[in-house]
């Protein structure tokens, strides 16, 4: 009990020296914290957003979405595949897209083999060490080819999207201006976004419910009005919801896409909000070719699955630009020029959750939580002071230094406070009192059986480390799952108890034992009050 | 300065000898709280129902039956009000509307319009909104946390002591929770994810006090090999009552502070948690101990093989071959 080596003090003591230093830059603003030199630490405890104010977003893409886009992508592909195989093109009918597969009947039965060979060539293998590969090619009788993506190759396309999806939302974000958003995918078809202290959350929502996919068509003019309004469409045409209501009826062929723009921007033509874009110089061209090809016909300027504007085009446009016309508000206009600009989506994403917590609940939160806080610390360490005196002080010191290491780890960590974590760190207040209780109790115990005052002090700690131990596992157990169950904040409460359980066993056993030490050796008490 | 005593010196309450209410009116508890779990159901918030909830603060208490009028006047459905934390702060429960995000966003802005017509003076501090597959998913996750939170803790103190002692933690857990639940279901308090949080730390806390019970039950039935069983599980409640109330003090000081003052989001979180301390605080006494006596637990069960403590290892081994030679 006496002997306390010098290397244990000097341990002890560089420890709390370190963590005061940790928890110094949480004094400080942003931007003094920023200037600390190299080599002094400068991380500052994060705030959830529960605390500072923002929105957490879960976005979730349908896996069904990816696997009907593939489909239409791969039909694209047959046809062209078939038109353009080695030994000239393989006349083809009854191409058909249905249950997870395109299909196609070879018309000559000489062609087969070659047919299945050329589709075969389409495939590419999923992964860097699987045999598998991304679709199948079967024969579903004699003459009719079916091809199949793959499991294995749905699952790598939605992955790629999933990842594409992430960095259109990232750009998408950016031009919001907002600062620090957090974009991380979870799962295999989520995506998690959380952006702090943001003033209108519903413009945020806006452009992520937004896939932006920007098609340009012709409208089909011999189409029948009457069957349009049926829903029913001439082949190679399609029936399309106009946004000023009714349909309009357009080629299916796409003249061109979104994908080669590369500026968007918001403007004004005769005081009234467009949108201007540019392509890119492959996207210039074809722009040029097929408005030259195409004048006084009207074309269908599609987003999402909903004409914005159909004009006629009145002269070719060779420039690569243009302007979108529409019944734009300034905000919806630059809106769609963001939209545009940051690419299209490549899958559908829905919000399926979404918490979005004002500022001034934030600022309550934090300063309600402060005060409680501080308060229960003084309470208790008031309540602790009375019932066991001067072992009472000495825990009271360490339910201080509990404190401050609880932050220095978290800001070190650079973890997130949450108001759960406000919670859990007032509850460790309570937990990390119960380590000297223990003690103190079993000292007492020691001290009633008539025992010397060191003696009783050295079974007491003895005795009570076995007890603190298995009773602090069981808590690191619950906080252990509680973190990977739990989400945002609670996962912020499981870390805060984790640490503080971990954090009180030092200080209450080993922080009051160096103190009780030091008593003993100066003062060498015969008798002691507890 | 003289100090506190919450527990004289030297106690010899015969907690044992009411095991058989004890046992009796917990079984009563669990039953009635299961019933009122079925019955009444839990308030799940839209964390655990799905939906959309906004909470409000008004700086004045709020009217609710006025407000439930007035938010029904938007149009989006019956509306589930109930004050949270404090009388001047709302939290306005919402079905989801049918279709995608923007149809939600349009009745946000309605309600809000319209509240905001009637008050003006009303905040929106928060909103919430948890659609059907979501919610399902964390109902799932918290209900499987709690399972195997318990049943973790429960095969760590098997190893750690005895199969006696899983049990009656086991049990003591199964108590602590259902009672807890019951209370939600009763008081028709809010429940949502912090709630389920608290139950965790409950689970983790209340075992906390069952332990250091049993860690001197196995003690004293290591020391006193001639003393009746019911004597030693007596003795080591009583040893270590003054433990027990006075950390159950410090953590009730502590959560009651944070019920007063922690704010309107952690009400529900700090009345959950300082109910837990309670019922933990009895259920490690009243429960876990005397399950052991029902259990067969006598001091031959720490004598042949024992996990725990090494140097009793030592000395077993030791006995066992002397026994040989």
């Amino acid at each position: 009990m006496l002997d306390f080596p010098p290397w244990k003090v000097w341990a002890i003591a560089l420890t709390i020296l370190a963590s005061i230093l940790f928890t110094l830059p949480n004094f400080l603003t942003e931007e003094q914290a920023a200037d600390l030199p190299t080599g002094v630490p400068s991380q500052q405890l994060n705030l959830g957003l529960d605390l500072r104010g923002g929105s957490h977003i879960l976005l979730e893409a349908d896996p069904a979405d990816v696997a009907k886009a593939r489909l239409e992508t791969l039909e694209e592909i047959v046809r062209q595949e078939l038109r353009e195989a080695d030994g000239g093109p393989i006349p083809h009918l009854d191409m058909s897209v249905r249950d997870g597969s395109v299909s196609f009947t070879v018309r000559n039965p000489g062609d087969v083999d070659r047919a299945v060979e050329t589709m075969r060539a389409v495939s590419r293998p999923v992964g860097q060490l699987s045999a598998q590969r991304d679709i199948e090619v079967n024969l579903a009788d004699s003459t009719r080819i079916s091809v199949r993506p793959t499991a294995a190759g749905l699952a790598a396309e939605t992955d790629a999207a999933m990842g594409q999806a992430v960095e259109v939302i990232r750009r998408r974000i950016d031009e919001l201006g907002t600062r620090e958003p957090t974009i991380i995918r979870q799962g295999d078809t989520r995506i998690v976004v959380q952006v702090p202290g943001l003033q209108d959350p519903a413009a945020l929502k806006a452009l992520l419910g937004k896939t932006a996919k920007l098609e340009f068509k012709l409208v089909d003019i011999d189409a029948d009005p009457t069957m349009a309004a049926e829903g029913r469409a001439p082949p190679g045409s399609q029936v399309v919801p106009n946004a000023e209501g009714g349909v309009i009826v357009v080629k299916r062929r796409v003249l061109i896409s979104g994908d080669q723009l590369v500026d968007s921007q918001p403007s004004f033509q005769e005081g009234l909000p467009v949108v201007s874009f540019r392509f890119d110089s492959i996207g210039g061209k074809r722009f040029a070719k097929a408005t030259q090809e195409n004048v006084g016909r009207p074309f269908a300027i599609i987003l999402d699955g909903q004409v914005i504007s159909a004009p006629r085009i009145n002269e070719p446009i060779l420039g690569g630009s243009g302007i979108i016309q529409g019944n734009f508000t300034t905000e919806s206009a630059n809106e769609l020029a963001i939209l545009l600009r940051s690419g299209k989506l490549p899958v559908e994403l829905t919000v399926i959750e979404e918490r979005t917590v004002g500022p001034d609940l934030g600022a309550d939160s934090i300063r309600a939580g402060a005060i409680a806080s501080v308060l229960a610390t003084l309470f208790v360490a008031l309540f602790m002071v009375m019932t066991y005196g001067r072992f009472g002080v000495y825990s009271v010191v360490a339910l201080f230094l509990n404190a401050i290491l609880v932050f220095s780890v978290m800001s070190a960590l650079g973890a997130t406070l949450t108001l759960p974590g406000i919670a859990g760190f007032v509850l460790t207040i309570g937990a990390a009192v119960d380590a000297n209780v223990l003690i103190n109790e079993r000292i007492r115990e020691e001290l009633r059986k008539g025992r010397p005052v060191i003696a009783s002090i050295e079974t007491g700690y003895k005795e009570a480390s076995r007890t603190i131990f298995d009773a602090n596992v069981t808590n690191v157990i619950a906080a252990v799952i509680m973190f990977w169950f739990g989400s945002g904040p609670i996962k912020g409460f499981a870390i805060v108890l984790t640490i503080g359980i971990i954090t009180s066993v030092f200080t209450a056993v080993t922080v009051t034992r160096l103190l009780v030490s030091w008593w003993l050796r100066s003062k060498r008490p015969q008798a002691l009050v507890l | 300065m003289r100090l506190i005593k919450l527990i004289p010196d030297n106690t010899n309450i015969p907690f044992l000898s009411w095991r058989n209410v004890a046992i009796w009116a917990s079984i009563a508890l669990i039953v009635g709280s299961i019933a009122l779990v079925a019955i009444r159901g839990l308030n799940f918030g839209v964390d655990f129902a799905g939906g959309l909830m906004m909470e409000t603060r008004f700086s004045q208490p709020a009217e609710l039956d006025k407000l439930r009028q007035t938010v029904a006047t938007a149009g989006a459905g019956e509306g589930n009000l109930q004050t949270f934390g404090d009388p001047n702060t709302v939290s306005i429960r919402l079905p989801l509307p049918p279709g995608d995000d923007a149809a939600v966003q349009q009745v946000v802005g309605e309600v809000q319009a319209k509240i905001k017509a009637e008050y003006p003076d009303a905040q929106f501090r928060r909103v919430e909104t948890v659609s059907g597959k979501v919610s399902g998913e964390l109902i799932r996750d918290g209900a499987l946390a709690m399972l195997l939170a318990m049943i973790g803790i429960s095969i760590y103190i098997w190893f750690r002591f005895e199969w006696q002692f899983g049990v009656g933690a086991l049990f003591a857990l199964v108590h602590d929770v259902a009672l807890t639940l019951g209370f939600f279901a009763l008081t028709q308090l809010e429940f949502d994810l912090n709630i389920v949080a608290a139950i965790l730390t409950i689970i983790g806390y209340s075992l906390n006090d069952t332990i250091v019970v049993y860690d001197r039950i196995r003690e004293n039935l290591r020391k006193y090999r001639k003393m009746g069983i019911e004597e030693v599980l007596n003795l080591s409640i009583n040893e270590t009552l003054s433990r027990t109330i006075v950390t159950s003090i410090a953590m009730m000081i502590a959560l009651g502070t944070l019920v007063v003052l922690g704010g309107s989001v952690l009400f529900g979180f700090s009345v959950a948690m300082l109910l837990g301390i309670v019922i933990g605080t009895y259920s490690s006494i009243f429960i876990g101990a005397p399950i052991l006596l029902w259990l067969g637990v006598s001091p031959q069960s720490f004598l042949p093989s024992d996990a725990g403590d090494p140097e009793a290892r030592m000395k077993a081994r030791a006995a066992a071959e002397r026994g040989q030679v």
